[in-house]
């Protein structure tokens, strides 16, 4: 379909400390014992996309993230990774693989989203519009976690963040105002020549963007190359691509239609308008074709491009893994009500090995290997592969990643274990984020707090 | 041309109804026209092609149901296989370079495959070397080609040698039971897949001897139907159901399929790719036609996009456009159509032991097969199908692809240039002669051709006042309103309602066909046959402006028997006016049925001239233009 597709997997998000590190990249980040990366690729693939660029910040990150990519999708997708300096933003990464973009239009999808909307239905909505960019919008996710008579967590109360502030037009299909970041804060500033255009605007706080993307490619190298300070996708190319979209430059419609003229050089230049203009007067024009409309009829110079929008049905699952209680969110939901995004050959493997009266709850998902004591209670929570746990364990709302030795009577809410890490005996753990390879003494307690080992 | 005389006979007596009447003998008669037979079928030059150009598997019509997919799903799982990997080794193909100094980081990245590194932006022609450093693509994970299969492309075989040593010798330690199985599996569906295609081929072949088995009681038929007009919906009938079992597993339905028949509409549910959902409310005089759930097929479609592999993107666009009504119109869509397919020709190659002819020709079916699930054919899109077909069954063998591929591309401009531009100027040219000074013209709808002639009428300073009268819910005419007023035509707007009002002022009235008939009907736009009623009963003449490629050889007295249901919502609701919600709740009642026409047939009796591109000629010579010059012009 003349798409191709690029992942922008990132490297150490600085919002996910202590969970990731230089060893467990964030495109690796398990995910109910999966990474998180998986998911996206796993949906690419559900969809038929199987020729994809993987963009990784940091070499190492890219080795790692390339070594799993190819022991997991051999033979499944053709992954190519590129590997871009950190801190360049995702603007800066597309720059550096620009001269590898070649389609026609470019799907650029986070690889920190889990979600099971079918990227077709965004490229689908991109292609009949002919715009130069279509985003993905979906409602925001329910934060917090689960509040069925767990203790943990009730202070955090289920409150819908602000995370864009949109306007569409009335038939929902254009895209003519987005705050994303710090702007939210300030005063929105509204082009008044879109708003003459278009009559009627609707602002919504209830939609995300999903930072799934598809750009016309033409358009996209334009901004980059003019563009040299772009950073971010989100916060700086599709405000920009939004807000000039009445008034683009002329160079964001020459080459498209440089290309189609090249195509139909057989037939007359006076014929071409005619074709034109029959299938321009058959459809009912948006606001874009009649405000580049002159007073008297005719098409004028005024260039303008199409920013078009995809919403996610609501009952659809689209969730970005770009914050710790986002991940919190992630995992509870692959497990509970989303269960169906976990490809089916991850969910367990030969059954862990219990102790006697220990009672796994249900949305629960223990990795193979994995160890119990005796009368340990576990709830709505995933444990890792190869996994030690002691007997009197509670483990509730908790994550807890691969070969983590827990000791007896240590009790875990709301928390998240990554690897290696020791728990000694009576740890009493809420809502803590415990790094990598970290080791807890007996009976200490801690709230809220996040623990890492000291970086030598 | 026996046929098209016994059927105008038959409509002979003046049936003058345009909407609603209970079926009276000559309806049957109509509900099984003449379809499109010998005379402007050329002699099929072999057995096969009988298959592809039988009436039964080829005649299009506005209304028709979704013919069986060419490709079963064993070759779309082949395709699949050959295609996406020969894709993969193209580009990295492109972009392999493999530097010295990047041989450490090569061996060091043990598990994966470091194919090459590519680090000089300049390099890559046209990139502009910004201050981000370009990066290098790293291939860590290929679709392996499966072995045994040697598609098209000496290229990426090539390529694949060029990369299995450095693969191989990464993972040989490690993964080599793993390889080795990969490659025996990839190796077993090869096999498959060749067998799959060898008993896909073998049923074409028993396909065509069915179809050669059944030709003779066919010609036997149609011999009969020259004989007895009035017979002729009684024999058919009978036929179909008589027909062999054999011969109704063939994956082309019948074209017009009634939809009242359960047992056919879920086998043809079945092969379609939209997925559609039946309207449960139906008006008993319409059950005969297809007619869904609005709303669902969209978004179900969109889904799809990645996944219909053998489906043209250009081909795909306009499908879409189609369903959501970006594109419509007679010409329009027939235009947006035929540079899809020019696209899709262009993109073509014919693979390995398949002809060109045949293999586009099934293509090309697909491809309308798709379109027709978007949205039924108008009879001009069918006719400009019918054209392509001819073309395509008509290349000669000795042509290369490319030429034929050339080939092909000019006639479908040619097609575009003489039978629709030019024939829309031939008509405006006909026409302004009949506007002059002091004029009230009177329109309906938005015809892109009468708004050609009211804008050269216009330009040539003519002095004269435009009616257009506008109807729900479509309100095309406020499109064309607002283009006329731009251009600074004195204009007045009315609702069909109020016609009768109005045209007491109108001295001419210019009406746009979506097809003339050869009995002179002109199915139009629904309204179009009140507006020529009222016009006819004030005698203001009425002039159709059509052009002649969307003439139709059939004959149709009434808009029930063919026509094409929309959207039953959009007449339940007033867009933009949420308020007017009268009848919530009750959409989906037993008792309550929704009808929302889009055609209608306005009898020859209302009509006082054609204006065509063979000059201005009246409703009752259709039929020599069809019979004269359709088959010099369209078929040759």
């Amino acid at each position: 379909m003349d798409f191709q597709v690029v992942v922008l997997a990132g490297g150490n998000s600085k919002n996910l400390t202590p969970l990731v590190s230089k060893e467990l990249p964030k495109p690796l980040l398990p995910v109910a014992n999966c990474p998180v990366l998986n998911y996206v690729l796993h949906q690419l693939e559900q969809s038929n996309l199987k020729d994809l660029i993987v963009v990784v910040e940091g070499e190492d990150t890219a080795l790692l993230v390339g070594a799993w990519i190819s022991g997991t999708f051999i033979d499944r997708l053709h992954v190519e990774i590129a590997a871009v300096p950190e801190d360049i933003g995702t603007a800066g990464a597309l720059r550096a693989i620009s001269h590898h973009l070649t389609a026609k239009d470019i799907l650029v999808v986070s690889g920190d989203l889990v979600s099971d909307v079918p990227p077709g239905a965004l490229a689908a909505t991109h292609r009949r519009h002919d715009a130069a960019v279509t985003t993905m919008l979906c409602s925001i996710p329910v934060s917090g976690p689960l509040e069925s008579g767990s203790s943990g967590g009730k202070d955090k109360a289920k409150k819908l963040g602000r995370y864009n502030i949109i306007g569409l037009d009335p038939s929902k299909q254009f895209l003519l105002h987005i705050a994303t970041g710090a702007e939210i804060e300030k005063d929105a500033r509204i082009s008044k020549r879109i708003l003459h255009a278009v009559g009627q605007m609707e602002m919504r706080s209830d939609l995300m963007d999903a930072h799934m993307y598809a750009f016309k490619r033409s358009v996209l190298q334009e901004v980059l190359d003019i563009k040299d300070t772009f950073q971010s996708l989100k916060e700086d190319v599709l405000p920009y691509l939004v807000r000039s979209q009445l008034k683009s430059e002329a160079l964001l419609n020459r080459t498209p239609q440089g290309e189609e003229n090249s195509n139909e050089k057989v037939s007359s230049q006076n014929n071409q308008a005619f074709i034109s203009r029959i299938l321009a007067n058959a459809s009912t024009p948006s606001f874009h074709g009649l405000y580049s409309e002159n007073p008297d009829g005719s098409s004028s110079t005024r260039k303008t491009h199409k920013c078009c929008v995809y919403i996610a049905s609501s009952s659809s699952y689209c969730v970005r893994l770009n914050s710790i209680q986002a991940f919190m969110d992630i995992n509870r939901d692959v497990t509970g009500d989303a269960d169906h995004l976990l490809s089916p050959n991850n969910i367990i493997g030969p059954s862990p090995k219990l102790g006697t009266k220990t009672t796994v709850g249900p949305n629960c998902r223990l990795g193979e290997g994995s160890e119990m004591g005796d009368k340990c209670q576990v709830k709505r929570s995933i444990i890792g592969r190869h996994c030690r746990i002691g007997s009197h364990v509670k483990a509730v709302n908790s994550v807890v990643m691969n070969h983590v030795t827990i000791g007896d009577g240590c009790i875990i809410q709301g928390s998240v274990i990554c690897s290696n890490v020791q728990l000694q005996e009576r740890v009493v753990l809420k809502d803590c984020q415990v790094g990598a390879g970290f080791v807890v003494t007996a009976g200490s307690e801690y709230k809220a707090e996040s623990l890492a080992k000291k970086e030598k | 041309m026996d046929p098209r005389r016994t059927a105008r006979t038959v409509s002979g007596p003046k049936v003058r109804q345009v909407g609603f009447f209970t079926p009276a003998p000559p309806e049957r008669s109509i509900s099984d026209p003449p379809r499109f037979q010998d005379p402007i079928q050329p002699p099929s030059p072999s057995p096969t092609q009988v298959n592809d150009h039988s009436p039964s598997g080829n005649s299009l019509s506005p209304v028709m149901i979704p013919p069986a997919h060419h490709h079963s799903d064993n070759f779309l799982r082949t395709a699949l296989q050959v295609t996406s990997p020969t894709k993969a080794f193209s580009y990295s193909a492109k972009t392999v370079t493999i530097p010295p100094e990047n041989e450490d980081v090569a061996s060091s990245f043990s598990p994966g495959r470091k194919v090459f590194s590519a680090k000089s932006p300049s390099s890559f022609p046209g990139v502009k070397a910004s201050s981000v450093p370009a990066s290098e693509l790293t291939t860590v994970s290929v679709v392996n080609l499966p072995p045994g299969i040697s598609e098209k492309a000496g290229g990426a075989s090539v390529e694949v040698q060029n990369d299995r040593p450095v693969s191989a010798k990464t993972l040989k330690e490690k993964t080599s039971k793993a390889e080795r199985r990969a490659l025996q599996e990839a190796q077993r569906a090869a096999k498959a897949a060749a067998k799959a295609e060898g008993t896909k081929a073998s049923s074409a072949a028993s396909k065509v001897v069915t179809s050669a088995n059944t030709k003779p009681s066919k010609a036997a038929k149609s011999s009969s139907q020259k004989n007895d007009g009035s017979q002729v919906a009684a024999s058919e009938k009978k036929g179909g159901d008589r027909a062999p079992e054999k011969d109704r597993k063939k994956d082309a339905p019948h074209p017009r399929m009634q939809y009242d028949d359960k047992s056919r509409v879920e086998k043809a549910k079945k092969r379609a790719v939209v997925k559609q959902t039946e309207a449960r409310n139906r008006v008993e005089l319409f059950r005969h036609l297809p007619q869904y759930e609005h709303g669902t097929q969209l978004p179900d479609l969109e889904t799809k996009f990645f996944e219909l592999d053998p489906m043209h993107p250009a081909v795909y666009k306009v499908g879409l456009q189609y369903l959501s009504g970006d594109i419509r119109g007679g010409n329009a869509r027939c235009i947006a159509m035929f540079q899809a397919f020019k696209e899709a020709i262009k993109d073509y190659s014919t693979p390995p032991e398949k002809t060109l002819i045949r293999d586009l020709a099934a293509r090309i079916s697909s491809y309308v097969s798709f379109l027709i699930e978007c949205r039924p054919l108008s009879i001009s899109m069918g006719n400009a199908i019918k054209f392509l077909k001819n073309r395509i069954a008509k290349l000669p063998l000795a042509l290369s692809e490319s030429e034929a591929k050339s080939t092909l591309m000019l006639d479908i401009d040619r097609f575009i240039n003489e039978k629709i531009i030019l024939s829309e100027k031939v008509i405006v040219k006909h026409a302004v002669t009949k506007i002059q000074d002091g004029d009230v013209l009177l329109t309906y709808g938005a015809s892109s051709v009468v708004e050609m002639i009211l804008l050269h009428a216009h330009e040539l300073g003519k002095h004269f006042h435009v009616v257009v009268v506008d109807s729900r819910p479509k309100l095309e005419g406020q499109l064309l309103l607002r283009r006329l007023v731009r251009k600074g035509l004195s204009c007045t707007h009315t609702h069909v309602n109020a016609v009768s009002c109005i045209m007491q002022d109108v001295t001419r009235v210019f009406l746009g066909a979506s097809s003339v008939l050869s009995n002179g009907t002109v199915y139009s736009r629904v309204g179009t046959a009140c507006v020529a009623m009222v016009a006819h009963a004030f005698r203001v003449p009425v002039l159709v402006c059509c052009e002649a490629y969307k003439f139709h050889e059939r004959v149709q007295l009434d808009s029930i028997c063919f026509n094409e249901l929309g959207n039953p919502d959009a007449i339940s609701k007033v867009q933009g006016r949420e308020e007017i919600n009268y009848l919530d709740g009750l959409v989906n009642q037993e008792n309550l049925q929704l009808l929302n026409l889009i055609y209608d047939a306005t009898p020859s009796d209302y009509v006082s001239m054609i204006i065509t591109d063979y000059g201005m000629i009246p409703p009752t010579s259709v039929p020599v233009i069809v019979r004269e010059y359709r088959r010099d012009h369209l078929w040759s």
